[in-house]
This record gives C-alpha cells, structure tokens and sequence, in this order.
C-alpha cells in the first residue's frame, strides 16, 4: 500500500517536471514547424471520420431521445436549441477527447514507446537534435490546437444531426434550424466550453508523450505505454471537465 | 606526426541498480587512430561508448572529448560537440517512420542546416553507394533485413563526415564478405576524413583490419592492450582465448 501511494507521487512529481521542461522547450528557439503541421494533419486525419460519425448520432439520438420529454410540457420547439445547447456545453467537447484519447494519445504513447525501446530517441539525441523539441513540443502543440478545432467540427456535425432527427416527425428548413440555434446561444454557452478544449488537447498530448518518452526498455513496454496513456488521458478529460463546471459555476 | 589524444576516459564507474557494469575505465584515442574494444557480451562495451556521448550518464570518472569534460558541458554546447560525432547504434535504431532517404537526410539536415536540395541527394547517394545499397534509397527500414539495417545506420553515422566515429558492432550479423567490405569501408573513412574511431567488435577480422590497437574489456574493467599482432602473441591463456 505505502509502495503503491509512493508510486503515485513519484509519478505525478516527474509529470510535473516533464510539464516544466514542455514550457522551458517551447520557448527556445528553432521550432519545428514542419514536425509540427505534420503532427496537426495526423490529428486531425485519424479522428475526423470517427468524430464526423460519433457527432452526428450524438446530435439525431439527443433529438429523438429528448422529443417525448418535451412534448409532454408542449415545448416541442425548444429541441432544437436544447440538444444544440446539451452538445455544444457538454456533449462535443467531452465525446471527441475521449476519441482522441482512444485514438491520439495511445498513438502517441506507442510510436514514442516504440522509439524510446529502440534507441531512435537515443540516436536523435546523439545527432544532436533535441528529441524532447522535436517529438514531445510538437505533439503537445498538435493537439493543443487540434482537438478544439475538432470539438468546433463535432458542434456543427452534431447539430446537423438534430437537425435530420427533429426533420422525422417535424418539418423544419436547415436554415430556420440553425438560426434558432443561434439565436438561442449566450456567450456563456460557448466560451469555457471552448476553453476547456484547449486543457483537454493539452492533456491528451501531454499524456500520450510522457507515458511513450518513459517506457522502460523491451518491446511489451511499448504496449503497457500506449494502454495507459488511453486510461490516464481519458481520466484526465473527465477530471477538467468537473473542474470546468465548477469554475464556470463560481466565476459567471 | 605528434600524436594527441581526442578522446580520454579515466577512471570511469558506472552502475545500474545493483550491476556495477564498469569499474574503472581508462582509455585514450589518438587523433587519427582506430581502437578496437572486444569484451564478452554483457562487459560493458556499449554502455562505454554511450557513456562517451552523454546518452548514459557516468557515476564517476572523466570523460575528455577534444579536451572538453563532457559531463560539465550545457545542453547547447553538448550538441555542439556532438555535431562532430558519428555514432552507429548496435541494433541501428533507424527511424522506422522514415525512409531511407528521409533517415540520412534528417542526420544530415540538422547537422548542416542551408544546404542545397542538390548537395543532400547527392551526399545521401555517396552514402549509400559506400555501403552498397544505392537501391535501397525509398526503402522502409521495415523492408530492409537485419543486415541492410546495420549498412544504412552505418552510412548514417558517416555521412556528416564527422571527427570521431564511434561503431557498436558494425559488422555482427553480416556475411563475410560483406563484414570485409564493411571493415574496408570504415579503413577508408578513416583515411579520408582523418576520423579517430572506436569500434566495438566480435568480429576478429574486423578487429585486424581496421584496429591500430585492441582493448580487450573485462566485466567493465581493460585487462589487455596492443596491437593485433602483440595480443594475438599473448602468452595469457584468456587474452589468447579471444584469437582462436
Ligand atoms: N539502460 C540500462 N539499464 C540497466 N542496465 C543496463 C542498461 N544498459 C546496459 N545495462 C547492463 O549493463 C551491462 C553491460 O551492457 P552493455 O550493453 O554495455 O554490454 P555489451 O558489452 O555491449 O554487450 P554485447 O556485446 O552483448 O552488446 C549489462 O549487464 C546490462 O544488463
Ligand atoms: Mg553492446
């Protein structure tokens, strides 16, 4: 028990330190733009198809689910903006970082594992390119910036889905559809939900380049690295999410 | 020709939990010289040489390059010296995301930054005509065998053309023929680049051709030196044991 609460602290202590060193790197010169837009298309290139699916039975399930509720206090015309508002707060954001957990940061954790096992991460080292610089920052980065563009995609995706679910037993125009959306939509609803995207991407990156930059030697520590990556990112994601709630609660 | 030590390792202790894996270490490498190290598998060989680059950090002991501490250099002035090193990982350790093209242009593009398009290609074919596998330029290292991998990480240490160059193994699991060609290739890299080498071997022909003098490692500690021809002659059965 005590080695198992020692263990937790060690680890989230070299996090830490691994968070630190991603800051103190980001701000040294040469950045690797060229690692870095490959890493944002590869993002981007593995989850859209998953996302573009999940999104748009989140948002045709949510409408179909929530029209019999509704209908029982006649405010059948409040579907629109409720599912619109459930995905955009909540449901987009958390659904497609847990895809780009499953997806990114296992992929992460694997090809850094994979090169830490066999010695490339040594031998970029030894070329004296700055492996940390070159695989971790930019991986970070990619995913930083990718899993809220992403949740924006899902947000449009989902709608579009609530707007072919409303359209089996109502008749609305696509564009009527979305301008009640819109209409209905606060600052508020949008803000920390897009906020809290960018931790999410963050975390995902971070993640997925610590567990795969720290796996010990042999090749069945690769495994063990990109398995938990997925567990602890996924986690994570549901850990800032609760803090989101609250802090949007207490702030506005 | 004065001769000048470019690497210096003295009394060098390294321990992995409860394996103490070199337990004093001193060696020089001259400018200009090949130095073979043999040693059983598990003595220490490989941890030495990455010890010498910084990958492995030492408990104790010094560690000169061109009369430069390596332990008590900055992150930035440790690139700076390995710019000037070639090393050959014992198992490749080619970047499997990469091509072969794109693995020798990468060792070559942040070893020298501004070079022309022209120059890299022309420089990555030289590499791999050297090593025989011209061919093999858009190759994945996962469709190269074991042996392929072992000439493209060679032609990857070399094509920086750097001052030291430091081999782990760099003909084990090659064919004769081709470990002949290999240990010629490392000769002749030696003579025009004027690099000083470390090569680490099993392969006794290998140690012949290319080594000015052998250090035989044993259980991380030097038990013998000389040339070839000296240790071949030893009178000591376990030094002798390594000859037959
Ligand atoms: N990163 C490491 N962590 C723990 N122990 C290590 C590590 N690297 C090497 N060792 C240990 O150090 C010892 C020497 O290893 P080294 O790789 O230097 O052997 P070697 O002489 O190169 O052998 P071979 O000829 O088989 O390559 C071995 O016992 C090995 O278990
Ligand atoms: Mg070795």
């Amino acid at each position: 028990m005590t080695v198992y609460i020692k263990n937790i602290f060690e680890e989230a202590g070299d996090m830490t330190q691994f968070t630190l060193r991603f800051f103190k790197e980001l701000l040294k010169p040469v950045f690797q733009w060229r690692e870095f837009s490959r890493q944002c298309f590869a993002v981007g290139y593995k989850t859209l198809p998953l996302i573009t699916i999940t999104g748009f039975i989140m948002g045709l399930v949510l409408t179909i689910q929530s029209r019999p509720t509704l209908l029982k206090f006649g405010a059948e015309s409040w579907l629109p903006s409720m599912v619109s508002l459930s995905l955009i707060r909540e449901i987009a954001p958390v659904i497609t970082a847990l895809i780009c957990a499953g997806k990114i940061a296992s992929g992460i954790g694997a090809e850094l594992g994979s090169m830490k096992v066999t010695e490339q991460i040594d031998a970029m080292e030894v070329s004296a390119v700055n492996p940390y610089k070159y695989l971790v920052v930019t991986r970070i980065l990619a995913t930083t910036l990718m899993v809220p563009l992403l949740v924006i995609y899902a947000d449009f995706v989902g709608i579009y889905g609530g707007y072919i679910g409303y359209n089996i037993h109502g008749n609305m125009t696509l564009f009527r559809y979305f301008s009640d959306v819109l209409e209905h939509l606060e600052f508020l609803d949008l803000f920390p939900a897009i906020i809290k995207t960018f931790f999410f991407g963050f975390f995902i990156g971070l993640i997925g380049c610590y567990k795969g930059f720290n796996a010990s030697n042999g090749t069945a520590s690769v495994g063990i690295a990109a398995n938990e990556a997925v567990v602890a990112a996924s986690l994570s994601i549901f850990i800032i999410d609760m803090l989101a709630v609250q802090l949007t609660d207490l702030f506005f | 020709m004065e001769t000048q030590p470019v690497i210096v390792i003295k009394d060098l202790y390294k321990t992995f939990g409860e394996n103490e894996v070199l337990k004093g270490i001193n060696l020089s490498v001259n400018k200009g010289e090949n130095l073979v190290i043999l040693g059983r598998s598990g003595s220490g060989k490989s941890v030495t040489i990455k010890c010498l680059v910084g990958l492995v950090k030492a408990d104790k002991g010094e560690i000169k390059i061109f009369d430069e501490e390596v332990s008590a250099l900055n992150d930035d002035d440790l690139n700076n010296m390995r710019v000037n090193i070639g090393f050959m990982f014992q198992n490749g350790a080619l970047y499997d995301s990469m091509s072969v093209r794109q693995n020798l242009k990468f060792a070559l593009k942040h070893h020298t930054r501004n070079l022309a398009e022209p120059e890299i290609e022309s420089k990555i074919m030289e590499a791999l005509e050297n090593v025989g596998l011209a061919e093999s330029i858009d190759k994945m290292p996962s469709e190269l065998s074991g042996g392929m991998k072992k000439r493209i990480a060679l032609a990857r240490a070399i094509i920086i053309k750097p001052k030291i160059i430091l081999y782990d193994e760099p003909t084990s699991g090659l064919d004769t023929i081709t470990s002949r060609e290999i240990s010629e290739l490392i000769l002749s890299v030696q003579e025009k680049y004027k690099a000083s080498s470390i090569i680490i071997t099993h392969d006794m022909a290998c140690a012949k051709t290319t080594g000015n003098r052998i250090l035989i490692l044993n259980e991380g500690e030097i038990t013998a030196e000389g040339s070839y021809e000296e240790l071949e002659k030893s009178k000591d059965e376990w030094v002798h044991s390594f000859f037959i």
